[in-house]
């Protein structure tokens, strides 16, 4: 099989993916979900990043790959912390409701 | 060399002002006022050396310091200069030695009042500022001591500044002053632009060597001289703040508003004679206002009954018979009353002091009486300044007062006889109320109340009160007690000052009356320049008939005041009562204070409220304030709600952002390409 995938193609399936993260960001009400629509930015970077980076035979993109990776799991495991937290104390998930700091 | 220990007659006192005004608060009363005695007794030693050296043989004329140049600009440079010569000899003398004396004299009047360092600071920055004045050698310099002195003028005068009379007291003579240095500024920029210098000597010098100029823009920097000198001497029509500074405390009265700084007009016209005698027109209004302010000060001092007040009224008349004399060209005679004068005027004031003092406060002549045994040192020594005041020969004032009269009367000025006549009923007038103190204080029957409770004195301080108001009672203090004479340390001025009001006028005893008018040989340097009238007659008959006239005339005062208020007390109050208006119109001092207020007070302040405050200050400053502020808050208003706290809101803010950051990127390239 030498037929390689053109680049243009994992652009494109980046800003698909890149799209639906912010719209489901901008749109959802949950918090689980908002989480989720993040890390589904993030790993449409990461695929620009690696696919440049073949396409440039160049290393850096791919390590700034891993990079992104270790702060998508720190995040994770920060966020979802967090999102238990309040869980447990405001026993809701809407973030509509949690504006308790809004005057 | 002398000029080397110049600097240290004007600094010496400042050191003494920065040391007490800084730390004196915490320093006790003793060491206050040793530092502040120091710092005045040394610069009068280097003035007395200062004098030898410059009475010797073959001494120079003039002795001068210069520093590096203080400001210099191009077309104009102003050095930092002292000089001295024999006008400046007599005017330190003068400075250092009365306010010596005066410096100690408070010592003992000051001993019981609050904020003592402050007094005595103040003082010594008055000094330094007086000697700063005289010792200047342009017109600039000249100017920082004048505005310097006023500036201590004004903190002395409202030194009880708890008493709203005390505190307005000082503003107006700031006030007042100020129209006068308003007029000694525009002189100093004519002259700048005239000679390019401020220096004396050079502006002299370039008025000397050209002798057909004559009026013109020297008339008007004169006048405007003038208007300076007026201000700071009390002559009309700025006189009216001289009788209020009498809120300051007594020593204030004799040393500032006495003494020295109010001569600081008549010294500075006589600095300037050069100038003034090429203006015949200046020198006239100098002469006539002179003689103007004698008579009239002298009118309205009759009747006062404040002891200080009256006194003050005789500083601004004996000041315009200093500027009579400067008018018509007699400066050697005009200084020769300005030395007598800060004799005599000083032990007068110190004196009235001490009878204030004797009473706990009280200054109503109607009050006292009969003073004359229960403090008789103050008694004496008052007597010799009323003698010396009065013009009665040998004392010092006659001397003085009748070169003064006799000058007039064979000036060349076409007005000559009229100013010697108006002189001449003005010393009539100073014998009368001088001697109308001198009975109402000393003779006749006790007027005061006499207090040896000390409760009730304490009670008395606070009614009476007027200028001496925070006079503490001190319970272990016997000194407290009725009516008592002063401390030696107050009394010892008064006898020296006492003994210079005798003797002080011998330096200028006229030929006419046998003998050599030191002084004036010993200013001929400095006036010799001048057109003074020098009358050569070799008979000395006028001049003998006039002073014969001016004694009579004195004496006449005296009997007056003798039959007024001590053969027939109430002769004067009957006379009063025919003429009431006229009585009531001097009583308030022809109402002079009331006229200015109505037509430049008051209309300043309602410019000042209405158009100032209400217009400018209310309209504009306000209003663009006001407008900016409303500006910034609409357009935030607006602004506000893009930060509405939701976080999505700010997400799609951000992605809208990226969104048309990409479309730029992509498809406003290719546009800009073109």
């Amino acid at each position: 099989m030498s037929a390689q995938v053109p680049v243009a193609a994992y652009l494109i399936l980046a800003a698909v993916l890149f799209s639906i993260g912010v719209a489901a960001f901008l749109i959802k009400r949950n918090l689980i979900t908002i989480f989720m629509s993040i890390e589904l930015m993030l790993n449409a970077v990461n695929l620009t990043f690696v696919a440049f980076a073949h396409m440039w035979h160049q290393v850096a993109g791919q390590i700034f790959v891993f990079f992104v990776m270790v702060v998508a799991a720190a995040e994770a495991a920060v966020g979802l912390a967090i999102i238990i937290a309040i869980f447990r104390t405001r026993e809701t998930l809407n973030v509509d409701q949690i504006d308790l700091m809004k005057s | 060399m002398i000029s080397d220990y110049l600097w240290l007659i004007p600094l010496l006192p400042f050191a003494g002002f920065l040391i007490n005004g800084t730390v004196g608060r915490k320093l006790p009363r003793t060491l206050v006022s040793a530092v502040a005695l120091l710092f005045t007794a040394i610069p009068a030693g280097i003035v007395a050396w200062l004098w030898i050296v410059m009475k010797a043989e073959g001494a120079p004329e003039v002795l001068r310091v210069v520093s590096q140049p203080w400001i210099a600009i191009t077309g104009l440079q102003i050095d930092f200069a002292f000089t001295v010569d024999h006008l400046t000899l007599i005017m330190l003398g003068v400075v250092t030695g009365v306010g010596f004396l005066i410096h100690v004299y408070s010592v003992g009047y000051m001993a019981h009042e609050e904020g003592y360092w402050r007094f005595f600071a103040y003082l010594n920055l008055f000094m330094f500022f007086m000697l700063i004045l005289v010792l200047a050698e342009s017109f600039l310099l000249l100017f920082v001591g004048w505005e310097g002195v006023g500036l201590a003028s004004y903190l002395l005068i409202g030194f009880y500044f708890k008493k709203d009379s005390a505190a307005n007291a000082g503003k107006k003579a700031f006030i007042v002053n100020r129209i006068g240095d308003f007029g000694f500024l525009l002189a100093m920029f004519l002259i700048v632009r005239e000679f390019g210098s401020l220096d004396f000597t050079h502006v002299f010098q370039a008025i000397s060597v050209n002798p057909g100029w004559n009026g013109g823009i020297l008339t008007a920097i004169a006048l405007l001289l003038v208007l300076g000198a007026a201000g700071k001497s009390a002559q009309i029509p700025l006189y009216v703040w001289l009788p209020d500074a009498m809120e300051g405390p007594t020593p204030v009265s004799a040393l500032i508003h006495a003494a020295t700084m109010v001569t600081a007009g008549i010294y500075m016209v006589a600095r300037c004679h050069v100038l003034f005698d090429r203006s015949p027109y200046a020198l006239g209004v100098v002469a006539i206002i002179g003689a103007a302010t004698a008579i009239f000060a002298a009118c309205i001092g009759m009747v006062q009954h404040d002891i200080k007040r009256v006194l003050a009224y005789s500083t601004v008349s004996q000041l315009g018979y200093m500027f009579l004399a400067c008018g018509v060209g007699a400066y050697t005679a005009g200084i020769f009353h300005l030395l007598t004068h800060a004799f005599f005027k000083a032990l007068l004031f110190l004196a009235a002091g001490s009878v204030i003092h004797a009473l706990s406060g009280e200054q109503d002549m109607r009050k006292m009486g009969g003073l004359r045994k229960r403090i008789p040192v103050t008694f004496w020594t008052m007597t010799m300044g009323v003698f010396a005041i009065s013009g009665l020969p040998p004392w010092a004032g006659f001397f003085s007062k009748d070169e003064i009269l006799y000058q007039a009367f064979v000036s060349t000025n076409p007005l000559g006889k009229l100013l010697w006549f108006v002189g001449l009923v003005t010393a009539g007038m100073t014998s009368f109320y001088m001697f109308r103190l001198w009975f109402k204080t000393f003779f006749g029957p006790e007027r005061f109340e006499d207090h040896t409770d000390l409760h009730a004195h304490g009670a008395a301080v606070h009614t009476h009160s007027d200028s001496h108001a925070v006079m503490v009672v001190d319970r272990e203090d016997n000194h407290a007690h009725g009516v008592h004479e002063s401390p030696a340390i107050m009394t010892v001025p008064l006898a020296i000052l006492a003994l210079l009001s005798i003797i002080g006028g011998w330096v200028g005893v006229p030929a006419a009356l046998g003998g050599h008018n030191e002084i004036e040989h010993f200013l001929d340097p400095v006036f010799s320049t001048g057109a003074a009238v020098e009358a050569a007659t070799t008979s000395h008959g006028p001049e003998l008939g006039l002073a014969a006239i001016s004694v009579l005339v004195a004496l006449f005062g005296l009997f007056i005041a003798y039959l007024f208020y001590y053969k027939k007390p109430g002769t004067a109050a009957a006379i009063a009562q025919r003429a009431p208006a006229l009585y009531t119109l001097v009583q308030n001092k022809f109402y002079i204070d009331e006229v200015y207020s109505a037509l430049i007070v008051t209309p300043l302040l309602m410019f000042s409220r209405l158009f100032l405050g209400g217009l400018i200050d209310g309209g504009i400053v306000n209003g663009s304030g006001a407008v900016a502020g409303a500006t910034t808050r609409g357009f935030s208003s607006l602004v506000r709600r893009i930060q509405s706290g939701n976080i999505r809101s700010y997400a799609g803010w951000l992605a809208l952002g990226a969104a048309a950051v990409l479309l730029v990127m992509i498809f406003g390239r290719s546009i800009w390409m073109h």
